[in-house]
């Protein structure tokens, strides 16, 4: 039991050595989790910057706080790191030019793959009448030579 | 019949045309983790900061202004900074350019080691401690390079160190035609 009070007193001052900044309230914190979700950590370029512990997202995440105890807004803040990262830096991109293969990519191939079930499936319905007839003929001629061979057999 | 088979195969190779020329482009050196600034066109951020060299005196963006200088963010800890320093101390000796340094999250004992062992190519460097003028001019990997013209305002932006190939092709043309400009202003 001791161990586990040591061991749990150790990890809470890591935890609070890792930030340097502190955050006032519960509601910043909260704003300050989702925005850190919502930034990108351009140095390990598939990680937020909540989720890294790269050194320039510790500095991001140290600005971010620094901003929200200074009382900008999520928006203010988001535009702060835009404007000198780029679109790059946002998770979630904007829908502009650049990025309108990106967000319309998904649908595109949605409505593409749609097209073309639908094409087969026509394909199939128009087919069988002209499929049929040779294979009917050549079924009937199957059935009948089997059905000798039976008769003759038994 | 075949015709079936013309759309997927024409789907494959448009996907290993794009495949192709990136990795092409990686092969002629273009760097797959830069990411354009969009810092390039604007004024440089404004900040002021002690200098590493004189830690009394300070060095602010206003003093950028008048000429083409190239500011490169560096730092004793960064590995590709090493193999990029020797590049800019034969600039500094053999190109008339100002490099003004931003030492970038350093420790000023180091930094200082580092200038004295392997050369100093700066005209300043300021003191970036705590990183937070890097923040500002959008760094997220140094070396960067930066080109700055007479009015104060980006023009290139280089992640990664600079090569000589770099130098020649990009960095040198922009800054001649720069100067050339502010001459004519």
């Amino acid at each position: 039991m001791r161990t586990v009070l040591v061991l749990l007193l150790l990890s809470m001052g890591t935890v609070q050595a890792i930030g340097e900044i502190g955050i006032r309230n519960l509601e910043d914190e909260r704003r300050f989790n989702e925005l850190a979700k919502t930034l990108r950590c351009m140095v390990c370029q598939n990680q937020s910057i909540a989720d890294s512990n790269a050194e320039l997202a510790l500095d991001f995440r140290d600005q971010v706080k620094k901003k929200i105890n200074e009382g900008q807004t999520d928006a203010e803040i988001i535009d702060y790191m835009v404007e000198r990262y780029g679109d790059y830096i946002l998770y979630r991109p904007p829908f502009n030019m650049v990025t309108a293969i990106l967000w319309m990519g998904p649908f595109i191939l949605v409505v593409v793959g749609f097209l073309m079930i639908l094409r087969t499936m026509r394909r199939q319905e128009k087919s069988p009448a002209d499929a049929n007839t040779g294979q009917q003929a050549r079924l009937k001629e199957l059935l009948e030579k089997s059905s000798d061979a039976g008769n003759r057999g038994g | 019949m075949k015709a079936r088979y013309l759309l997927p195969i024409a789907v494959f190779l448009a996907i290993v045309a794009v495949f192709g020329l990136v990795l092409y482009q990686v092969s002629q050196g273009r760097n797959i983790r830069e990411i354009p600034s969009p810092l390039i066109g604007k004024t440089v951020p404004e900040f002021e900061l002690p200098l590493l060299l004189k830690p009394e005196q300070t060095f602010s963006s206003e003093q950028l202004k008048g000429q083409v200088s190239l500011v490169n963010v560096w730092a004793s800890w960064c590995v590709s900074c090493r193999y990029e320093h020797d590049l800019l101390v034969r600039m500094s000796r053999n190109i008339d350019i100002s490099i003004i340094g931003i030492n970038y999250k350093d420790e000023r004992m180091d930094a200082l080691k580092w200038l004295r062992d392997m050369g100093n190519p700066y005209v300043a460097s300021i003191f970036d401690h705590d990183g937070r003028v890097a923040i500002d001019w959008g760094v997220y990997g140094t070396p960067e390079t930066f080109i700055v013209d007479q009015q104060g305002i980006i023009r290139y932006k280089h992640t990664g160190p600079i090569t000589a190939e770099k130098l020649r092709n990009e960095i040198m043309p922009l800054v001649n035609k720069l100067r050339e400009a502010g001459d004519t202003v």
